[in-house]
């Protein structure tokens, strides 16, 4: 039984891992050949660095993608406290429905019903090219938004209501408890949020296709426009790079990992 | 509480709706009203008045395939879902036993194994499937390393393996992943209480393993499920264009401009999906109930 659950570990890890070796590897190939390896190179690495259209695109993402997880982390912050106090459990049945909806939807749904109703707004204001980084930029709000209250709504529920009243008793008016109690107690919530909506806008492909205008191109799409046609091992060297960065963006969020968790006993005494 | 308080409270209690009033209005502009848009076009032409044209197109509109002639978008339907459906049963069955190994092995193990689960699942998803495009290209690595084995050469790409194959592998990690949180929960004191009562291994997996992971089952099933069933860049890829799916319809029309037949076929899709849901919620609800009272 050992042996069997070792062996079929083994192989799953295989499965998951030989794509992106084999990529790695040709990534260096002398030649544009996909089978044979010919010789080791850095020629594609240069190409990549001298392709501008690639790295505007990563300039664009980078942009995004940290637009998307202020104004989705402030506004899903602010949404999470205002449903953790709302009393009517039918307007909260209501809002965590509405909520779930972006992330239940398939993207191709998600995508086209905003597309739809950008090209009728466009229409209406009679703009030439209604899509553009605004409409890109609202819809990535739109699906990181239910991943930051997804993360903050357990922790304000988790969180000693006492607390801020007694941040009140002490003297602190209700906006100074708010950011003096409330804030610091969820924060672990608030920061996995704009992760995850960080992450989430910087791979999103489908959303992005069907909300882009035809003047802001993200990563992701050039991807998908450098697929179209027979690639040249340059895309091998993209892929690379951007394995080695969450590669290290892994390693480095497990070692602070490690700092909280070697701190939480402490806390948690604290809160007993 | 004196009245100071009360009025206070009263106060903050409005500036919370405040708090909310963004949220509100941005979801029901940006999430509900796009879908009411989807409806819109779907029963609209050109000129935006009614009709049923592009619904009944849907599933009347013939072809011939074979020599013979099919409803061409019920058979790409139809395809979707018996692609979508037999990918995320293989991830079911991967990720299941995967998760029970990471849930039983020690703390370290499991951090390093959720680590490298994780890792494919950042990678972007077109060039996952790309790669797999390179692996089982009929000059890939696949059949280089074939034919030098002296085993000769496959044709995988263009078939719904090649699909298959590329939608199991971007997907499994999210069937993985909540199997797991969920596994790892469970206390293994009612695993050995199975075991004590008399239940063998397979009995214990029936009775006690299997009911209490049901809700990560089924998370991960709606994870994997949803994204195969609507894809386009996979089939695209690994179909070599030659696999319609339901994704690849309605990404054809947008790119056609046929916006309102793209929005017909979405809500069409919606709809299936919906109903598939609330059924799977169902029977879950029913099979978790049963089975709670029985372990």
């Amino acid at each position: 039984m050992k042996t069997a659950s070792r062996v079929f570990t083994v192989l799953i890890f295989v499965f998951l891992f030989a794509p992106i070796v084999i990529l790695l590897v040709f990534s260096f190939n002398d030649s544009k050949s996909l089978s044979v390896f010919t010789g080791f190179t850095l020629k594609w690495y240069r190409e990549l660095l001298h392709d501008q259209t690639t790295l505007s695109s990563v300039r664009n993402t980078i942009l995004l993608a940290v637009s998307a997880m202020a104004i989705s982390t402030v506004m899903g912050t602010a949404a999470s406290v205002g449903i953790h106090r709302l009393r009517s459990r039918w307007l909260r049945a209501t809002l965590n429905t509405v909520t779930d909806i972006p992330m239940t939807n398939p993207d191709i749904i998600t995508g086209i019903s905003l597309m739809l109703m950008f090209v009728f707004a466009g229409r209406l204001l009679g703009l030439s090219q209604s899509l553009s980084f605004w409409t890109m930029l609202i819809a990535h709000v739109t699906f990181c938004l239910p991943y930051v209250i997804l993360q903050v709504l357990p922790k304000l529920n988790q969180m000693d209501p006492a607390l801020p009243e007694a941040a009140q008793d002490l003297g602190c008016t209700p906006l100074r408890a708010f950011f003096k109690v409330t804030i610091p107690e969820i924060m672990p919530g608030i920061l996995t949020g704009a992760i995850m909506a960080f992450t989430m806008s910087l791979d999103d492909f489908v959303i992005s296709y069907f909300t882009s205008g035809a003047g802001f191109q993200t990563l992701p799409i050039r991807i998908y426009s450098m697929t179209k046609k027979t690639v040249t091992p340059k895309m091998y060297a993209l892929a690379t790079i951007i394995f080695f960065v969450i590669l290290a963006l892994l390693i480095v969020s497990n070692l602070t990992d490690q700092d909280r968790a070697k701190a939480r006993p402490l806390r948690q005494k604290r809160s007993d | 509480m004196n009245p100071d308080a009360a009025a206070l409270r009263s106060r903050f209690r409005r500036k919370q709706g405040a708090l909310l009033a963004p949220y509100g209005a941005w979801a029901l502009l940006f999430i509900v009203v796009p879908l009411v848009f989807v409806a819109f076009y779907a029963f609209t032409d050109n000129s935006f008045t009614f009709t049923t044209e592009h619904i009944v197109r849907f599933f009347t509109a013939v072809s011939n395939a074979d020599g013979r002639e099919v409803r061409t978008y019920l058979l790409i339907f139809g395809r979707s879902l018996k692609l979508a459906v037999l990918s995320t049963l293989i991830c079911l069955l991967l990720a299941y036993p995967m998760a029970y190994i990471m849930a039983r092995a020690g703390a370290r193990a499991q951090k390093v194994m959720m680590t490298l689960i994780m890792i494919p699942m950042w990678m972007n998803f077109l060039i996952r499937t790309y790669a797999w495009m390179t692996i089982l290209q009929d000059t890939g690595i696949l059949n280089g390393l074939l034919s030098a084995l002296g085993l000769g050469r496959v044709h995988i790409i263009g078939t719904e393996g090649a699909v298959v194959i590329g939608m199991v592998y971007d997907y499994l990690p999210y069937m993985v992943l909540p199997i797991y949180s969920i596994m790892a929960k469970m206390d293994v004191r009612l695993i050995e209480a199975a075991h004590d009562l008399g239940c063998n291994a397979v009995s214990t997996l029936r009775r006690v393993i299997w009911p209490l992971s049901l809700p990560g089952v089924l998370s991960g099933i709606t994870m994997v499920l949803i994204p195969s069933v609507s894809t386009f860049y996979i089939s695209q890829k690994l179909g070599n264009g030659k696999f319609f799916l339901i994704g690849d319809a309605i990404e054809g029309q947008f790119v056609a401009n046929n916006l309102h037949f793209a929005a017909a076929m979405a809500f069409i899709l919606m709809v299936a999906l919906l109903l598939c849901m609330t059924l799977m919620k169902y029977l879950t609800n029913r099979q978790a109930g049963t089975g709670g009272a029985r372990a």
